[in-house]
């Protein structure tokens, strides 16, 4: 029944995904890669970077992309692919639907609780380890295999920081400078 | 918050049919989600930079929300779990069509990426082992880890943390990746002790406020 647990494991991603899309990174590696063991370290990383260089929101893509890899990846058809990507899709925004319209309705009391404000401040910190977390995972021997990869490391870090280069841009002059010296 | 850049708001105010309540103007199904399509396909990068086409769609250019009103959404949205982008249409949808509306705003915002990546994940599930693919790959992976280092540093450098907050943040990466702890169980622990800690000040504050009644 693996699409039932598609559906129920970005279900779960769908609930606590908060702090938005890059915090989402931390639980679908935590639940796809280390406890499923459906993808690699390697295949999770390169869906992130044709996530990131698509339009549309981040999660979405990566959801998307993760049900069709994963149910790509057990040996299914063609079409229980595409099925499996639109759970995988479906599965992470149904508990958007029931917490932000029960906020509609609760629209007035939750905006003057400072109850709320504060959760999402003392929050903050966790959300900064899980997106670090996300970042650590990713430094294994097989995406840094050779020591250049840690000059585009820094060449990357440098441009989206400091530079302000689009995430787009660096993932493509990534993709050419691999594509030349490797 | 609501220092974006509002640059039509003042004109808006002063027409006085675009803040007509919205339900009397009934906007259709339709034009509800493919303006939600076209804030979608344009949005690189994700929840953030989709505000200002947000902003200028739907408030300045449709009058289906009044600024205000918009921050208020923004602000709910981005505490909300779930995805900024899918939070902000369910909730614009629903003030503009009700739970109808909301549908229809969610599938014209995740309709366009779910079309375009199938095709680039067929596409690409034949070309997995092409050498090229794999050189190009090799080349991104490191870029990816520095993409989403980018906003822990944003967030560190924005949010002013105590030694004890910074702790907390250490703690986690090193429970996720060491220990290989989900953050499913990290937020719940965070929950119980959160709501506990509240509870006990509030009881006390309570019986404080009773005594110096007394």
């Amino acid at each position: 029944m693996i699409f039932l647990e598609l559906f129920w494991t970005f279900f779960v991603i769908g609930i606590f995904s908060f702090g938005g899309g890059y915090a989402m990174l931390s639980l679908i590696q935590s639940k796809v890669v280390t406890e499923h063991a459906w993808i690699t370290a390697e295949q999770f990383t390169d869906i992130v970077a044709i996530s990131q260089a698509t339009p549309g929101p981040v999660g979405i893509n990566t959801a998307t992309y993760m049900g069709y890899t994963v149910t790509h990846n057990l040996g299914y058809s063609e079409w229980a692919c595409i099925g499996g990507s639109a759970l995988a899709s479906l599965a992470v925004v149904l508990p958007s639907f029931v917490i932000v319209l029960s906020i509609c309705w609760l629209y007035q009391k939750v905006r003057k609780s400072n109850l709320f404000a504060s959760l999402m401040k003392d929050i903050r910190p966790l959300i900064i380890g899980m997106i670090a977390a996300a970042a650590g995972i990713l430094v294994t021997p097989q995406n840094f295999f050779h020591w250049s990869s840690w000059l585009l490391l820094a060449g990357a870090f440098v441009s989206c920081k400091f530079l302000k280069i689009s995430p787009i841009w660096v993932i493509l002059a990534g993709g050419l400078i691999g594509l030349a010296i490797y | 918050m609501k220092k974006f850049p509002l640059k039509d708001t003042d004109l808006v105010k002063d027409n006085p049919e675009p803040t007509a309540p919205v339900k009397e103007r009934k906007v259709s199904l339709w034009s509800l989600a493919t303006t939600f399509t076209k804030v979608g396909m344009f949005t690189l990068g994700g929840g953030y930079a989709m505000i200002p086409l947000i902003d200028r769609e739907v408030v300045q250019k449709r009058h289906w929300l009044e600024s205000d009103e918009f921050y208020d959404i923004l602000a709910i949205a981005q505490s909300a779990p779930g995805l900024l982008a899918v939070n902000i249409s369910i909730f614009a949808g629903y003030r503009v069509r009700g739970n109808k509306g909301s549908i229809a705003a969610t599938i014209g915002t995740c309709l366009p990426s779910f079309l375009i990546i199938l095709a680039i994940a067929i596409f690409f599930a034949g070309y997995r082992d092409n050498i090229y693919v794999e050189k190009i790959f090799k080349g991104i992976r490191p870029v990816v880890v520095a993409l989403i280092a980018v906003p822990v540093v944003d967030m560190i450098q924005k949010s002013h943390l105590n030694i004890f907050r910074a702790l907390l943040a250490v703690g986690t990466a090193a429970a996720i990746i060491f220990l290989k702890i989900s953050p499913v169980y990290i937020l719940l622990v965070f929950f119980t002790c959160f709501f506990f800690i509240r509870y006990v000040k509030w009881h006390g504050k309570k019986n404080s406020e009773k005594e110096d009644g007394v």
